[in-house]
């Protein structure tokens, strides 16, 4: 570094901040930054208020439910068991079949795997309080909105192995999903693509005079890719219906949310300079999760446009089967998050309103457990990664276009295929 | 039948669709009321209805993208990017998404989309008005490029792309769009309306993607040429005795690898014109296909005629142009080798 020169206007050198997480591997996990509300303090606007009088409500985290399972304020979406215990059985669903799926990659069955432990509340509570018919423009960690959906699991699993019964015949990555059927857009590696691409769906929607919204989302980290940008500017400048989820769940792989600028403003504050409500949840909040879902939903659905919705969460496991967090961050600081896993609030909530027991709920698990179970089994009767049964080969020249032109038939005839 | 220029004819074929085709909508930046910087789509909103026709932020990622969200839905949203110069931040939206939709998806989602877009150079637009990008696009698998030379082409051409279920990128040679260009920038341009040949019907038709266009039959020389060059091509053949075929390939992807190699083993030479840079630029694939198909017919090597390899110069830009001479030039070479 050069010395200040004589002539050196500014007498105070200048500093380039690199963000840095507050705890690495070795330290104790330390939340105690996190503002955690208390569940019910946060009041809930009408759908119809102007976003730029609830500007103060990206700053806020809106909560239901308390530690001991007891749901409070005017968010409490007062749902019935029914519905509560439909959710907590895709919760459940989504984290055992996240788990053999995980192995099996281990098993070296399939490349690749992720899972959202930790954040099922957030596509399980987001598919029950949306239309069936509305479109989803996912991300790769909301796999919850097609089971959820009723996606068959020997389908997922046979993606996931890129087997002759792969819907997609082995062209994706593993977990990289799309059914049209169930409103599931075809999820891309690229990460961020899917958040402007719904943005159109939605206009698309309004311009034709439907009542079917958007929802799609995006990860804090891909927060900085343009995509989100453009997403907001299109979606605000057309008033479009639909809703912009930012999954906040701490980690980009390596990298801490203040990577992608979250140390100085919340995510969903990004929403209010757009012109649009931004509401920040308890990810891990079943009720809340759903509630501020069917807020902006209700808002999109009545022509009022667009709401970004940043879920509070934690990535409970690594970013992938390639992943090791325990070289970024401290071992047990999952078990550090504050506002605690969804399942186990939610199987709380149940119980504490009579509804549910710890038998039942251990039944219940067994009884999903050999569910997946016998599913995987279908699914690897077809086949896994590599194996014998693969998709026909001819098909890998297939659907480039619809009709396919004289140079890749070409390339196909060399290939002997 | 009416007299059009290019302009006309695109904005025609836009009327047309929007016309047949309630899902067929129009958006871009200055599209809308206005009509576009080159007046493509004037008067196309006052017509058809604000919703059909539309302005947009100035976002090109975000056009691209809400475009294949429309497709996805089941539209057919012809955009406009105001300059192909300007595509660069959509890139990304064009090939890892629109091109590969249907193939990722198993054919479960497409993207129908036209990305109609002003390109080429001879218009004094300096490098961020001149580029001629093609070949960034028919490099990538899942997308279709289509150029117009001429006025019925256009509208024919345009009416197919946007009826076509896969991405066209559909790239408009501005320096024609008034009137054919010889390359000689000091002679007047002779606006298409005083072409007796040059008549577009008023109502729906269309010229098949994929189909190239014998502009001038030929003995000699083989020359392949696409766009603006289609008609500098032909004033350089007129200018000497040589007896060329002139074949505009309207289609880049996909190519019409036959009207090609069957010229090519009649004249057994060939040379290449685009605009765009030379190196990694589509003439490099047209050579290698020529070479591929017809190596035992050719007489001489295969020679390309194209912009130099760098940007596009504001002062210089006559001599960046490959006019007629350099396509004389080359002509002569391939004749004398």
């Amino acid at each position: 570094m050069t010395k200040s020169a004589p002539d050196r206007k500014n007498r105070v050198a200048l500093n380039l901040r690199i963000p840095e997480p507050r705890q690495r591997p070795g330290d104790l996990p330390d939340f105690s930054s996190v503002d955690v509300s208390s569940p019910g303090a946060v009041p809930r606007p009408g759908i119809n208020a102007a976003a730029k009088d609830i500007g103060d409500m990206a700053y806020k985290l809106i909560r239901v439910l308390d530690n001991d399972g007891k749901a409070s304020g005017p968010w409490d979406p007062k749902l019935d068991s029914a519905t509560l215990l439909r959710g907590l059985r895709h919760m459940l669903v989504t984290r055992n079949y996240d788990n053999r799926m995980y192995l099996a990659q281990r098993q070296g069955k399939t490349s690749f795997y992720m899972k959202c432990t930790g954040e099922e509340a957030v596509a399980i509570a987001q598919a029950a309080a949306l239309e069936r018919e509305d479109m989803c423009f996912p991300s790769y960690r909301q796999q919850g909105l097609l089971i959820a959906r009723g996606y068959p699991l020997v389908d997922m699993m046979c993606q996931v192995y890129s087997n002759e019964r792969d819907p997609l015949k082995g062209r994706q990555l593993p977990i990289m999903y799309s059914s049209r059927a169930f409103g599931f857009f075809s999820i891309s590696g690229n990460l961020g693509t899917q958040f402007s691409q719904a943005v159109g769906w939605a206009m698309a929607s309004a311009y034709k005079g439907d009542d079917r919204i958007a929802s799609t989302w995006i990860g804090d980290g891909s927060t900085a890719e343009g995509d989100f940008h453009h997403a907001l500017t299109f979606a605000a400048v057309y008033r479009a219906p639909v809703i912009l989820n930012v999954v906040n769940n701490q980690w980009a792989i390596s990298s801490f949310q203040g990577m992608a600028g979250g140390d100085d403003a919340t995510f969903a504050a990004r929403g209010v300079g757009y012109g649009m409500p931004g509401l920040r949840v308890d990810g891990n909040d079943f009720l809340a999760v759903y509630a501020v879902t069917k807020w902006a939903a209700d808002r999109a659905r009545s022509n009022l446009g667009p709401t970004l919705i940043e879920h509070y969460t934690y990535r409970a496991e690594g970013h992938s089967t390639s992943d090791d967090p325990n070289l970024y961050r401290p071992a047990n600081e999952a078990k550090a998050w504050p506002l605690g896993d969804p399942i186990e609030r939610l199987k709380k909530h149940l119980i504490a309103l009579g509804k549910w027991s710890e038998d039942q709920h251990a039944a219940l698990e067994k009884e999903i457990a050999e569910e997946v179970r016998t599913a995987q089994k279908e699914a690897e009767s077809h086949g896994t990664l590599g194996g014998d049964k693969m998709p026909s080969i001819k098909t890998m020249f297939e659907d480039v276009y619809k009709e396919m032109p004289w140079h890749i038939r070409r390339q196909r005839q060399e290939m002997g295929v | 039948m009416p007299k059009m220029n290019m302009i006309q004819a695109l904005n025609s074929a836009m009327d047309v669709m929007l016309t047949r085709d309630p899902n067929v909508l129009i958006y871009g930046e200055d599209v809308g009321f206005f009509g576009g910087v080159f007046r493509a789509t004037e008067g196309l909103q006052k017509k058809h209805g604000l919703h059909r026709c539309f302005d947009t932020p100035i976002g090109e990622s975000g056009i691209v993208a809400t475009a294949i969200g429309m497709g996805a839905y089941g539209l057919r949203p012809v955009i406009e990017i105001q300059f192909a110069d300007y595509i660069y931040p959509a890139y990304d939206q064009l090939v890892s998404e629109a091109a590969r939709l249907r193939y990722r998806s198993a054919g479960d989602f497409f993207a129908p989309l036209t990305l109609r877009t002003p390109y080429g150079g001879g218009i004094r637009g300096g490098q961020t008005h001149s580029q001629s990008p093609e070949a960034l696009f028919t490099h990538v698998a899942g997308l279709k490029t289509v150029i117009p030379s001429n006025p019925y082409d256009a509208k024919g051409l345009l009416i197919s792309a946007i009826e076509d279920d896969d991405p066209v990128m559909f790239f408009e040679p501005k320096r024609i769009y008034n009137g054919p260009f010889s390359g000689h920038h000091d002679q007047p341009v002779t606006p298409w309306e005083k072409f007796a040949d040059n008549d577009v019907p008023a109502g729906h038709y269309t010229v098949p993607l994929g189909k190239a266009a014998i502009k001038r039959a030929g003995e000699h020389v083989t020359v392949l040429a696409y766009g603006t060059m289609v008609h500098v091509a032909l004033a350089a053949v007129a200018e000497t005795d040589i007896d060329a075929e002139v074949i505009d390939l309207r289609t880049l992807m996909p190519l019409d690898i036959h009207t090609i190699t069957q010229s090519i083993e009649k004249t057994g030479r060939c040379v290449i014109v685009h605009e765009a840079t030379r190196t990694s630029g589509y003439g490099a694939e047209l050579s290698a296909l020529v070479q591929e198909n017809c190596f035992y017919h050719l007489e001489a090597p295969i020679l390309r005629v194209a912009g130099w390899d760098t940007p596009y110069p504001h002062a210089f830009e006559w001599q960046y142009f490959p006019g007629p001479k350099r396509i004389i030039d080359a002509m002569r070479r391939t004749m004398e080798s």
